[in-house]
């Protein structure tokens, strides 16, 4: 292994915070340079998440896909910090720089502009995210975790306004009180198997004595408390559709990766440590995973069909998304793993585009019915005579703005609610599909199934509802222009989960291998236990 | 030792979750500095008490069982620092909605009883 890929790993962590750290140097009158700083540096972390990507899965150098560990301060593994990038974590890592670098460009049409710092706390919060991520330890993953919502109360309370104050006010208690569960999980856990690390961790599990077992779960269960309330599972997600109607629309976007965070968390610690393998601890999740999974479904798909506001459905859709993920990793199994990465990757890009092309199609619609929440009706029963205005059907101008918002909209719709051919359908597929496949399908996976094909058609149901509302009813004023800079990342996000549909195939051999790894924690621990210090040994 | 310590945080924890019940948002905010001094208490427990013994060991064959656990003491002092800031941040967000708002109630509006 050489040199700078071998330190390559903290550079999705360091670069962020350098950046920003720098943008501190310029005030806010030299705002090209920080929009080509910060730019240039989400750009770079596409890049380095790609290189990262290709390493963990043994396309570079060696050949041989396994975690990469990486000794922060050249201190041995269980004492000293650890990086780790596997599949999963640099898969996490590519998703959360595509989306932070289309929201960014996205932003640079007029919401960058609305309040100070807006880069400087953009990249904090993707040097939290990303270090989230990478690291391998629990008390480091609280920091991360900080780091992440300190930047994130900054954003949301962005652009200012009594409607978001008093939304982020909520926001900021309660991610503080969810911090202070997280570290009584962390102090219980550390209690009982005295390591913080997750890998040394994983091996001490097993051998817990029973006495000190109940003491373990609880603090795990508390700590599960803190990842679930961050992705929004019922009944800890009353917060979640309100703060994201109120943040900015980029600002949103880019959250929507932040539910995903605390479902990485519970992917991997639930893999780790209440896998197949610990023992009497095994499997002490997965029920309470199942069915509080399914209860944030329920609510999402009443949510979605309750709200008449879009960016309300696209909030609604987050718990959707999220209650899937939490009962398929309950329900478990490498193919249901597998699928359940590829949903997650298709459904957060898929909310992100959502979030990006709320604004604008809400831009033309009026504003008493936005604020009312009532709509004119979609169909007028009322029988008016023969249509004497036939001559008008041929030559209606479609304005090239509604063109392109109803194109990316339909597009949108179909992704998220799931209908073929785009890769919304795909993840459903693959996902129902799995739960097939399983030795024997029980009640739980026939919940799941028909939750997932309900989910859809609410989703469907009311995006149609909204579509129709919004851009196909005419307008008496000319539309709102639509800048070049908006429809750009629209653009990128759709066009992702398009090459998400085409190349499906390798795509699911790498979910698939990923599946693998994360069902054999020994991999881990080993490449934890045997990473390389650079000072001593040779690497 | 135990039994006191046990105590101090049941009683921290107690009434920073009363405080933090309250419909005000000044009360919320000392509430929640109530109970991050209980954890931090906590956490100092999940190291086991010793007093008197120093965490760091010094070189050679030394008896671990002589010095207290060093982690606890570096947890709580990150944990510290970081429930200060985000406690400072709130209060900024707490004024910021009493003037926009006018109340210092956490829905921002005053209900009239």
């Amino acid at each position: 292994m050489n040199g700078w890929m071998h330190h390559l790993i903290v550079a999705p962590i360091l670069l962020p915070i350098v950046v920003s750290a720098l943008m501190l140097a310029f005030d806010e009158r030299r705002r090209t340079l920080k929009r080509a700083l910060s730019l240039g540096a989400t750009a770079a972390l596409i890049i380095i998440a790609g290189l990262l990507l290709w390493q963990a899965d043994g396309r570079l150098d060696t050949g041989i896909a396994r975690p990469r560990a990486y000794l922060v301060g050249d201190w041995p593994a269980p004492f000293g910090i650890v990086l780790v990038a596997d599949r999963l974590s640099a898969l996490m890592l590519l998703l959360t720089s595509v989306l932070g670098f289309t929201a960014l460009f996205y932003s640079l049409a007029r919401w960058d502009r609305s309040g100070p710092r807006f880069h400087a706390l953009f990249l904090l919060l993707f040097a939290g995210l990303n270090g989230a991520f990478l690291t391998g330890d629990i008390f480091n993953l609280f920091v991360f975790f900080e780091v992440l919502l300190a930047a994130s109360y900054g954003l949301i309370l962005h652009g200012a306004g009594a409607e978001r104050t008093k939304a982020s006010l909520h926001y900021i208690t309660i991610n503080i009180v969810t911090s202070l569960l997280f570290l009584i999980g962390v102090a219980m856990i550390y209690a009982v198997t005295g390591t913080l690390n997750m890998a040394d961790l994983a091996s001490r599990v097993p051998a817990v004595p029973a006495a000190d077992l109940m003491l373990l779960e609880a603090g795990a269960a508390i700590l599960g408390i803190a990842f679930l309330v961050k992705s929004g599972t019922w009944p800890l997600s009353f917060w979640l559709p309100r703060t994201y109607a109120a943040a900015a629309p980029p600002v949103a976007a880019v959250f929507a990766i932040m539910t995903k965070v605390g479902i990485y968390i519970v992917l991997r610690l639930s893999s780790l440590l209440f896998g197949a393998t610990s023992g009497s601890a095994a499997d002490f999740t997965d029920q309470w995973l199942i069915w509080s999974g399914f209860a944030t479904m329920l609510f999402g798909i009443l949510g979605i069909l309750a709200t008449r506001t879009l960016s309300r459905v696209a909030g609604h859709y987050v718990l959707v998304s999220s209650g899937t993920l939490l009962a398929a990793i309950g329900i478990g199994g490498a193919a249901l793993t597998a699928a359940l990465i590829f949903y997650l990757v298709s459904s957060t890009l898929a909310v992100g585009a959502l979030y990006l092309i709320i604004e604008p199609v809400e831009r033309n619609a009026d504003e008493d019915d936005m604020i009312a929440g009532i709509a004119e009706p979609v169909f007028d029963d009322e029988y008016t005579g023969a249509v004497e205005e036939e001559d008008n059907e041929i030559g209606i101008v479609i304005p090239g703005t509604i063109a392109v918002l109803g194109g990316g909209f339909i597009f949108c719709t179909l992704l998220l609610a799931g209908l073929p051919p785009l890769s919304g359908f795909i993840a459903k597929f693959a996902l129902i599909d799995a739960l097939f496949r399983a030795d024997a399908i029980g009640p739980t996976a026939w919940i799941l199934i028909g939750l997932v094909i309900l989910s859809g058609l609410a989703t469907m149901i009311a995006l149609t509802r909204a579509g129709i509302d919004l851009i196909w009813t005419p307008a008496e004023d000319s539309p709102a222009r639509l800048s070049v800079i908006e429809v750009v990342p629209i653009g990128i996000l759709l066009s992702v989960c398009l090459a998400l549909m085409i190349w499906s195939g390798p795509l699911f051999r790498y979910m698939k291998a990923t599946a693998d790894v994360l069902s054999d924690p020994a991999v881990y621990i080993d490449a934890v236990r045997t990473a390389p210090r650079s000072g001593g040994s040779p690497g | 030792m135990e039994a006191v310590l046990a105590l101090g945080i049941g009683v921290l924890t107690a009434s920073g979750l009363w405080l933090l019940f309250r419909p005000r948002t000044f009360q919320v905010v000392l509430g929640l500095s109530l109970l991050s001094y209980a954890v931090n208490l906590f956490i100092l427990a999940a190291g086991r008490l010793r007093s008197d013994a120093p965490p760091i060991v010094g070189k050679g064959a030394v008896d671990p069982a002589l010095y207290a656990d060093p982690i606890p003491q570096a947890l709580i002092l990150t944990a510290i620092v970081i429930s200060f800031a985000t406690t400072a941040l709130l209060l900024v967000v707490l004024l910021a909605a009493r003037g926009l708002t006018g109340t210092d109630h956490v829905d921002g509006e005053d209900d009239e009883r």
